[in-house]
């Protein structure tokens, strides 16, 4: 069942107005339907092409429960989400022609992002809504089963298409194309991409931000901004669980007010009629915190978009760390190689060599070997300096496509998270209201005691 | 219960039954009232005469020696009107702390305005302690005790445990002491109790508790023989004690829910109060949401301030009121008993000079009689009391309830216009910043 929420409806909304201004109109874009959208792009023609929103319809419709076999053949249950996709212009000329459609877990969601972290090192790649439910205040169900974890975890889902789908790098991305629209025969397409080979070790990544020598400062304060971020949305979730717990208590025990003018009124003559309603309003106003809290859930639910983002966003920097790093060592390598290449031709030793060493003692080596040796070092340095070209040309890439995402990421986040704490106090003032109201209920019961 | 009773009904214990001059019975005494020019002269036909120095007092007096319907409205519903007949006004304020050698306590002032005969001045302010009210409380029950006495707050604190002397120790009591008082002054016959006057009135009381005010304690019923058994209690006094003690026990869940209340919500407060911090610490790495998040932080500061006003409040006038009606009870249920055993004996009396005129032909014994007639009086006196008693407590709860209502609502309003202020705050931002862009 579809949850109408306004804040996703006015994101969406953004989301494919964003796509439109970032769209260069190219002539044969008018001739271009869903069908050629799909099949037609590949990823360098990013800025000439609209992104994949404005041309198609993309929304999470359902959620099913599904059996199967797993990997190691045992009977597992979970849940599979419905993917929906229209043509834009179709439904811009008025027709409206039933959707494709598709049936996607999960994991394949996982396994789409981890293609799109690799293969986008520059972009901050959109996350995912949580795969287990963490910050749970005493009620809410940590069961990944539980109904309302599935519904969030259908808007969260359709959230992350959006904003893949509007994204001016990613959303021209076949594989995601493929995501969209063949259920089965995807897999096999992107793990013949070899996407998992090129994956970063986790080793080297943190080897390089430990021993890299002089990183672009954009990308260092960037990366503290990152953990500034994670600390603060982590904490705030959590302080927020605490506080829905103790609010939960505080309205749950006046409904026990509801009880006692209940008994109380039995034996009152005049007071008894009023006793009994302020009971019931009692009751209505201990009720009432389940709405309350539930709608507070969605609040949470866009500090955690911001909590995983800034995972994505410190990825981009470590990506940096490392092309940099890669790019000192290979210079690194060139020098000492040229280094040998000279004290070999010369004779004058700068620096100590082990060569040098046994070359002292145990004599010189033949010509014919020095010569062969030169040769090889000559390979060598030539390769050496065409590592250090591409490594540059990587590096410097790298740091200009991230910075133009890294400030476009900065921009959403700003009028993102505005928005959410202004919803938040929409909310807070619905509380309020609620609350007089129903206060205002008992009151006027109690002044016909 | 008004006109029916009998006229043998005023027993403030001291005057001889013949002089007393009660309310109820006023409206079966033919009045003289000439009302003439600018001097009115009242006086009733027992030929009491009344004050009529100022002329406020003249025409409140005119207005309680009216006609019967309009009394009879008065006794169903005392708050009605209640102003116009009331004669007799008293206030409990100005706590100070005394310091002597000896020990260290808080006085009172206790300021009177009245237009009623027996007192020599329109108006008295004296200082009175704990000890002075209780002094009256224990006199009151001696010399009335067929009517239900009013209670004290506690008198007892475990020191170490409660502050005495705090702020809010002394406001509470002090409200308390104000409402003692001022119930006693309303009630038609305690108002007219010499002790009450004397407490209003004298200035060094210590003196004065000493001195056998009151030599003999005349009609009173305090002193019962025991050992005589009830043998049936008329049906309306079996209810009264049986709603008092469910009405005991719902106040006391009544109690226990509201402290629960003030607990949950204070530890709702300790965390609201971090999560506040939490938006504030974040303000330090943004830019761009350095706004939003100093005014969401600024909002739940104040949503914290008015959630401790509510609590402090709850505790100073919600809590003290239930636990004042607690100790009511108490008293009744004692008064109650009482009334049985009076009861009691004068249905032992009666056997026994039943059995002994059996034997000797002797007339009924003057005694039986006057326990006949104590036991009317006190029957009467009771359920009098009881009405009244069952009115205030309806007023008492509606307003007791009724605050506590408003306090919540007031609560939310300021938590409420908060946000709203945010709210507007930032959207006119948005909307500034658009047409900056767009310029």
């Amino acid at each position: 069942m579809r949850r109408g929420s306004e804040e996703a409806t006015s994101v969406k909304r953004r989301m494919a107005e964003d796509g439109r201004d970032e769209s260069v109109a190219a002539d044969d874009d008018s001739q271009h339907t869903a069908e050629d959208g799909r099949n037609g792009l590949n990823n360098t023609m990013v800025e000439e092409s609209p992104t994949l929103l404005r041309r198609m319809e993309i929304c999470v419709a359902e959620a099913e429960k599904r059996s199967g076999k797993n990997a190691v053949n045992m009977q597992e249950t979970f849940t599979v989400y419905l993917i929906e996709t229209r043509p834009m212009d179709a439904l811009a000329e008025g027709r409206n022609p039933a959707p494709d459609s598709l049936w996607r877990r999960y994991s394949e969601f996982e396994l789409l992002r981890n293609y799109l972290l690799v293969s986008f090192p520059y972009i901050v790649v959109p996350p995912l809504p949580e795969k287990r439910a963490e910050f749970v205040w005493h009620k809410l169900s940590a069961d990944n089963m539980d109904p309302d974890f599935v519904e969030r975890r259908r808007v969260g889902l359709e959230n992350f298409l959006l904003r893949v789908a509007s994204h001016p790098v990613l959303s021209n991305d076949k594989i995601l194309h493929h995501f969209l629209t063949e259920e089965h025969s995807w897999k096999e397409v992107v793990y013949e991409t070899g996407f998992q080979a090129k994956a970063d070790s986790r080793l080297k990544a943190l080897s390089a931000t430990f021993r890299v020598r002089n990183p672009d400062k954009r990308f260092m304060d960037m990366k503290h901004y990152s953990d500034e971020l994670q600390s603060h949305t982590s904490q705030l979730l959590r302080a927020r669980a605490r506080v829905a717990d103790r609010l939960y208590g505080v309205y749950k025990v006046h409904g026990n007010y509801g009880r006692v003018f209940s008994e109380w009124s039995a034996i009152e003559r005049e007071m008894g009629d009023g006793l009994q309603s302020a009971g019931h309003h009692m009751d209505a106003y201990a009720a009432s915190i389940d709405d309350i809290l539930e709608e507070e859930e969605h609040y949470a639910d866009q500090l955690k978009e911001y909590l995983f983002y800034a995972e994505a966003l410190r990825a981009v920097c470590r990506k940096h760390e490392l092309t940099q790093f890669e790019l000192e060592m290979a210079t690194q390598d060139l020098i000492s190689k040229k280094q040998q290449h000279e004290e070999l031709s010369t004779g004058i030793v700068r620096t100590f060599s082990f060569k040098g060493m046994t070359n002292k003692l145990f004599g010189q080596e033949a010509p014919e070997q020095r010569e062969a040796r030169l040769k090889l070092l000559e390979e060598l340095i030539e390769e050496g300096e065409e590592a250090v070209k591409d490594k540059t040309v990587e590096c410097e890439e790298h740091v200009e496509k991230a910075w133009v995402d890294v400030q476009r990421f900065k921009e959403q986040k700003d009028k993102d998270l505005r928005e959410a704490l202004i919803n938040y106090a929409v909310m807070q003032v619905s509380m309020c209201k609620k609350g007089i109201q129903m206060w205002s209920n008992a009151k006027e019961c109690f002044l016909k005691m | 219960m008004s006109v029916g009773a009998p006229r043998a009904l005023a027993s403030s214990g001291q005057k001889p039954i013949t002089e007393i001059l009660h309310p109820l019975s006023a409206a079966e005494e033919p009045l003289s009232v000439t009302v003439g020019g600018d001097k009115q002269e009242v006086a009733l036909t027992n030929g009491t005469p009344v004050e009529t120095s100022s002329p406020a007092s003249t025409s409140s007096l005119f207005n309680r020696l009216q006609l019967d319907d309009d009394l009879e409205a008065d006794v169903r519903d005392p708050y009605a009107d209640s102003t116009e007949m009331r004669d007799l006004f008293v206030t409990v304020d100005d706590p100070k702390k005394h310091v002597s050698t000896m020990e260290t306590y808080i006085t009172y002032r206790v300021s009177t305005k009245t237009s009623r005969v027996e007192f020599d001045l329109p108006e008295y302010c004296v200082r009175r302690r704990y000890q002075d009210f209780d002094w009256l409380r224990i006199k009151l029950e001696d010399s009335q005790p067929t009517h239900l006495i009013p209670p004290l707050p506690e008198k007892f604190v475990m020191k170490g445990v409660v502050d005495r002397f705090s702020e809010e120790f002394v406001e509470t009591r002090m409200k308390a002491l104000d409402k003692f008082l001022k119930r006693v002054a309303d009630h038609p016959v305690l108002s007219f109790n010499p002790h009450l006057t004397a407490f209003l009135t004298v200035k060094d009381l210590n003196k004065r508790q000493g001195l056998a005010l009151l030599s003999k304690v005349g009609e009173s019923v305090k002193h019962v023989a025991g050992g005589y058994k009830l043998r049936a209690r008329p049906a309306e006094f079996c209810a009264m004690g049986e709603y008092l003690d469910t009405f005991n026990q719902k106040l006391g869940t009544i109690d226990r829910i509201a402290q629960r209340i003030l607990k949950e919500q204070s530890e709702y407060l300790t965390e609201l109060r971090e999560y506040g911090g939490v938006y504030s610490s974040w303000v330090g790495s943004e830019e761009e949401l350095r706004r939003p998040l100093e005014g969401v932080a600024g909002c739940v500061t104040t949503s914290c301030g008015a959630l401790e006003d509510l609590g402090d409040n709850m505790s100073l006038d919600f809590l003290p009121v239930l636990r004042e009606y607690v100790l009511y009870l108490e008293s009744i249920k004692n008064v109650l008993r009482k009334r049985d055993q009076s009861q009691a004996e004068y249905e032992g009396r009666l056997e026994a000079a039943i059995l002994r005129k059996q034997e000797d032909r002797t007339p009924m014994p003057l005694e039986v009689e006057k326990c006949q007639d104590k036991v009317e009086c006190f029957n009467a006196d009771l359920k009098a009391d009881w009405e009244r008693w069952q009115s205030n407590k309806r007023h008492d709860f509606k307003q007791l309830l009724t605050g506590m209502a408003d306090r919540n609502i007031n609560s939310y309003e300021k938590s409420q216009a908060a946000w709203e202020s945010l709210i507007t705050l930032l959207q006119d931002k948005q909307t500034e910043d658009k047409t900056s862009e767009t310029n």
